[in-house]
């Protein structure tokens, strides 16, 4: 809502205030203002001139040369390219000295050899925009219609020296869409009173029965219709102070009886329609629900197809307007309309925005039905549109108001218990100041005891229980002066719960260990949400009724995708080496249409790409490879401590690398996988060799783990044995060691593979792997006929088991 | 003898002198002082000396060998010393060459924000409730408050599956879920942190995803300084000792009194800057006490039971702590972007 500082000025002293002043007390007050326009955007030097003589260019087709009185004692001579100049005209000067939008400065010149002293102004070169300009003006320069002063300010006479205030309103405070609400918002804040426009309607004794009639077949649609006649009117322009507040407010000017139903919605919030009576199509006005497939051409030269959700006024026949949202081309107000229907209605909010939101239309009509207009305000703005028309058309009222009245409505009493507003407040407000507030506002009272009984005018629909009437209280009394205090209740102990708390240390465990957490999207493409899906069987995809881009269309089903993207947009910005990880959702369903919500897992996914160390002058770089990432993981499940071991399984999976993939299983079960991209991928997205794991985060966080209980340290000597094996190639490292673990039996501690050599000096298909095994009894000291005895088992059941040999 | 002593002496002192090392110093001692050196040979020749001379010379004898051992253990110290500051002094090494590196990750800038918010409201008795992103309407909506056709849906444009079915426009459901597990018995104390959708097209400001936390609080007599005195404590916390917060009136469906608060800038301490708009405050976030019927439609009866929430965005938090100027940089994750919030 855009609220002209001027025209405020018609319904509440402000003269004393400035429109800054205003807009901070009424931002403060709960309604904020965004901008406080200066309509005259920097302007200066421009005045009304009067165009005595206007030739043509003598060596220019296109422009004229104008001898034009701006007041002085001499004429001055400007060269003006405008089609529409014209002797005997008023127009805009920008005199020599002048500054237009844009610090623009008028110079004196020479055009085509002819002196231009100055500059005659379209209504855009002073700044305003062209959608509001009027019509037949947009091409060209602007035309006084009005008698002004030549030589006077034209910016005063455009009332571009005004100030405009931008609301920016809140859903509940619809009752400031409109200058009454905003006046008594003001007036609220300040302490003043409001005056309401004088409205007084002269009427001939003709009776608008006899050339209407009003029949409402949707009363719940439209609880009130009221339609008024005016006749022997005059169509044309409005006059200069009509069309200046309108186009402050944002609205284009049309024509005097359009205009005026704009001003009054402006003014009243209620929007009016005008039709040409004559183009009706009959003397009857039925309003009903459309009938499926109907159609009307609407002012906008548009056809639109109705269903029977939306609200139409009819002739009988016809729809000739879409009820709340835009009237019908054929019955428009024209230069040629002499006599009109003006109607004044009341339609259902949901209604009206059902429509709005089907046609794709929104109107300055249908906003305000949608949030609702002051029923009590209906009938008003009618007879005021109704005294204004007539006076600026010379037209004629007729006698009485056709309609058809249904509304009901009792004005809202709400409670306010004094005690109730400082409990829930926390301060203390005397019975005197709430009951000033409530007059204040407006608001009618009855006081019993600690209690007011208060009686909320229509316009204010928003308050509707006490807890409204306190927020009211509250804002007039002032949020600064409410005190700060703590809670007086029991105090709770607050905590991450377990799980929180273990993903949170997930996540610093993976930054400690040299990956940078990310986030992404969880909205993606629908072939994105395919790659890497979590589970390939079950799994439709989850899609948006209406996207807004296809790349952002449906939910995804693994992060890799996403991570794959920020690997590209390093890579592009020349940032190679990126280790990344991401905590978050992915959204999985076994419906093909969705019924119920999908089950959101959280995983916990990382990609990594380019160097894990760089050269250095202590040794040679080192890219990422499996084992980067795999010793990773091992470090984030030992930080776990969960009690089963993971396995880490030698796999395939679609887009992977067949070759150096696992699958990671607990409990027997998958959780996740790990592996390097497959090659073709890889080329595909622009990647080098490029590693990633995916783990269920759920299944791991909430999996037992063991509790740390102490062991004494051992008193005796462990004995370690290291033992160089040749096996055959093919054989794992993991099938070897569980032989040497299920062998070693209890005396046998711990096992660690440290060296593994293929190539050279080995036979062919062969490769050796070599072990260190720690030997302890924590009872005694082992001799060292023990241990041999236990290692000699371990190697004989090696050879049995892998047929390994040792080393020779 | 007294003369071979003392030239004995003299020899042996000045071999001592001259050795280099240990070595060289070691075939002196055995050289003079080992059992077949001169000086016990002088001692073994005593028997042809008079009785009076004997203990002279005896005493004599070994008042030289006493000398040169002397001697030789004194340089024995000194040389080993020298070895070891000679073997130091070749161990040197240059300390301004670099270090090993150790890989370093960081934690996003988001969750950090957000782990520094659960601080606070953990220190004040909060825990944390998080809930699906897929909501169903009920919870995202009507429990707070929005029926169907309710204008102020308009104020958050959604991303809809089907008509019952869509992405969180807030992280609230997460409430209306925690007050309906509390079966209508206070006190509920939770912030919600977590990601939320709207119909927006990314661009510096805004983004079709974004973060929220917002909390809640339900108990017994919650009045409307105390949510002015938990969220001054919030931003004394989260922003610095130094600074203030003030209320404006709003509006949102699911509070009465609602407010907008404000925390004084810090860049310029009120005074008014760029980052402020010359105002002296920054919009932070919006909360109020909690709508009757809210309360009612979770299961608790509103005459007893009052309470306030709140909600703020994570990245507007982050752009302010950080002074970042465009909100997608928190979605492209450029490395050079996330190396800069290291903090593990």
């Amino acid at each position: 809502m855009l609220v002209s500082y001027k025209w405020l000025q018609d319904y509440i002293d402000i003269e004393d205030l400035t429109a800054r002043d205003i807009a901070e007390k009424m931002t403060r007050g709960g309604i904020e203002i965004d901008f406080v326009h200066q309509l005259n955007q920097g302007v200066s030097g421009v005045v009304v001139g009067f165009v005595k003589e206007c030739q043509q260019h003598p060596n220019a087709d296109k422009l004229n040369v104008c001898q034009v009185d701006i007041g002085e004692e001499e004429l001055v001579q400007i060269v003006c390219g405008a089609s529409n100049i014209s002797s005997g005209q008023h127009v805009v000067v920008a005199k020599v000295g002048a500054v237009l939008p844009g610090n623009f400065k008028i110079k004196k010149a020479k055009l085509r050899g002819e002196v231009s002293q100055g500059m005659i102004c379209s209504l855009q070169e002073l700044g305003i925009e062209s959608k509001l300009v009027q019509r037949e003006f947009t091409e060209g320069i602007y035309v006084f219609n009005d008698k002004v002063e030549v030589g006077s300010d034209a910016l005063a006479a455009l009332n571009l020296d005004d100030e405009v205030l931008e609301l920016d309103l809140t859903p509940n405070r619809s009752d400031c869409l409109n200058m009454l609400g905003v006046a008594y918002e003001v007036g609220a804040l300040y302490e003043r009173e409001v005056t309401l426009p004088n409205i007084e309607v002269i009427t001939n004794a003709e009776e608008a029965s006899d050339y209407i009639s009003v029949t409402v077949e949707a009363s719940e649609d439209n609880p009130y219709y009221g339609a008024v006649i005016i006749k022997d009117v005059k169509v044309g322009t409005s006059p200069l102070w009509l069309q200046n507040r309108l186009m402050a407010a944002g609205i284009r000017p049309i024509s005097n009886v359009v205009d005026v139903t704009n001003y009054v919605l402006l003014e009243y919030g209620q929007p009016l329609h005008a039709f040409d009576y004559d183009r009706f199509g009959s003397k009857e006005v039925v309003v009903r629900r459309a009938q499926g497939g109907e159609k009307i051409v609407t002012l906008d030269e548009q056809e639109r197809t109705l269903t029977s959700d939306h609200l139409v006024i009819t002739n009988g026949n016809e729809p000739v307007a879409i009820a709340g949202v835009m009237g019908g081309a054929t019955s428009e107000v024209h230069d040629g309309t002499t006599t009109v229907l003006l109607e004044a209605a009341y339609f259902k909010g949901a209604t009206i925005r059902k429509a709005s939101r089907d046609l794709g239309l929104r109107s300055d009509a249908s906003t305000r039905y949608e949030k609702g207009v002051d029923q009590d305000r209906v009938l008003a703005a009618g007879r005021r549109a109704a005294a204004m028309i007539a006076e600026l058309t010379g037209g004629t009222i007729v006698s009485g108001v056709v309609e058809e009245d249904v509304l009901s409505y009792e004005m809202a009493t709400v409670r306010l218990d004094l005690e109730r507003v400082n409990n829930r407040l926390g301060m203390s407000v005397s019975m005197e100041e709430a009951a000033s507030f409530m007059s204040r506002l407006g608001f009618t009272y009855e006081q019993d005891g600690d209690v007011l009984h208060v009686t909320v005018p229509s316009r204010r629909s928003d308050i509707q229980i006490e807890e409204d009437l306190m927020e009211e209280v509250a804002r007039l009394y002032g949020y600064d002066h409410i005190p700060t205090t703590l809670p007086k209740g029991a105090t709770t102990q607050g905590a991450l719960s377990e799980y929180q708390k273990k993903r949170r240390h997930v996540r610093h465990v993976l930054a400690s260990s040299g990956l940078s957490e990310v986030i992404t999207y969880s909205l993606t493409s629908p072939e994105k949400a395919k790659g890497f899906a979590f589970e390939t069987t079950n799994n439709s995809p989850i899609r948006l009724a209406m996207p807004m881009s296809e790349d952002r269309s449906t939910m995804r089903t693994s992060l890799i995708p996403h991570l794959f993207d920020v690997l590209s947009y390093n890579i592009n910005r020349k940032n190679q080496e990126v280790h990344v990880f991401e905590i978050g959702s992915i959204f999985l369903t076994d419906e093909d249409s969705l019924t119920k919500q999908p089950t959101e897992k959280e995983m916990v996914t990382g990609a990594l790409t380019g160097l894990w160390h760089e050269h250095s002058w202590q040794g040679e770089k080192k890219s990422v490879d499996f084992y980067v990432v795999k010793g990773i993981l091992e470090g984030l499940f030992a930080e776990l401590g969960l009690t089963e071991p993971i396995v880490f399984e030698q796999a395939k999976l679609p887009d992977m690398h067949p070759g150096r993939t696992a699958l990671i299983l607990l409990d027997g079960k998958e959780v996740g996988f790990i592996g390097q991209v497959h090659p073709a991928l890889q080329k595909e997205l622009g990647l080098k060799e490029t590693y990633v794991y995916e783990l269920e985060l759920e299944v791991l966080l909430k999996h037992d783990t063991k509790p740390v209980v102490y062991q004494d340290l051992p008193r005796f000597p462990a004995m370690v044995r290291d033992i160089a094996l040749v096996v055959d190639a093919h054989r794992s490292a993991g099938e070897v060691e569980a032989v040497i673990r299920w062998a070693g039996g209890a005396l046998l501690k711990k096992v660690r593979l440290f060296d593994l050599y293929e190539g050279e000096h080995m036979e062919e298909g062969k490769k050796s792997l070599a072990f260190s095994l720690t030997y302890l009894d924590s009872e005694r000291t082992l001799t060292d006929e023990e241990v041999t005895k236990a290692h000699t088992q371990v190697l004989k059941m090696l050879e049995e088991h892998v047929g390994a040999a040792l080393r020779g | 003898m007294r003369d071979r002593l003392e030239a004995l002496r003299d020899e042996a002192l000045a071999k001592v002198a001259v050795a280099e090392d240990v070595r060289a110093l070691q075939e002196v001692r055995v050289a003079y002082l080992g059992k077949k050196g001169p000086i016990t040979e002088v001692l073994r020749g005593m028997g042809k000396l008079s009785a009076e001379e004997r203990p002279i010379i005896g005493q004599m004898a070994n008042d030289v060998r006493d000398a040169i051992k002397e001697q030789v253990d004194q340089k024995e110290v000194e040389l080993e010393q020298a070895a070891i500051e000679l073997q130091l002094a070749r161990e040197s090494i240059d300390v301004t060459l670099p270090g090993r590196p150790i890989q370093g990750g960081s934690i996003h800038p988001l969750t950090q924000v957000v782990e520094e918010v659960e601080k606070a409201f953990l220190g004040l008795g909060f825990s944390v409730a998080e809930g699906p992103e897929v909501e169903v309407d009920y919870y995202n909506f009507e429990a707070l408050n929005l029926p169907k056709d309710h204008p102020a849906r308009d104020m958050q444009d959604s991303f809809y599956f089907t008509d019952e079915l869509l992405l969180r426009t807030h992280t609230s459901p997460v409430q209306a879920r925690t007050m309906e597990l509390h079966k209508g018995k206070g006190p509920v104390k939770v912030i919600c942190p977590g990601k939320v959708f709207r119909r927006d097209d990314d661009d510096a400001t805004h983004s079709h995803q974004f973060m929220q936390i917002e909390g809640l609080f339900v108990d017994e007599n919650v009045r409307m300084s105390d949510l002015k005195g938990v969220l001054e404590q919030f931003a004394k916390s989260f922003f610095g000792e130094d600074r203030e917060i003030r209320l404006r009136p709003s509006f949102f469906p699911f509070t009465e009194p609602s407010v907008e608060v404000d925390v004084s800038c810090g860049m310029c301490g009120g005074k008014g800057c760029r980052i402020c708009k010359q105002s002296g405050w920054i919009e932070v976030l919006g909360a109020g006490m909690v709508h009757p019927r809210v309360l009612e439609m979770s299961g608790f009866d509103s005459t007893k039971y009052s309470g306030f929430a709140f909600g703020m965005g994570v990245e507007r938090l982050a752009m302010l702590k950080y002074d970042i100027d465009d909100i997608r940089h928190f979605y492209t994750n450029d490395m050079r972007f996330l190396a800069q919030f290291k903090r593990v």
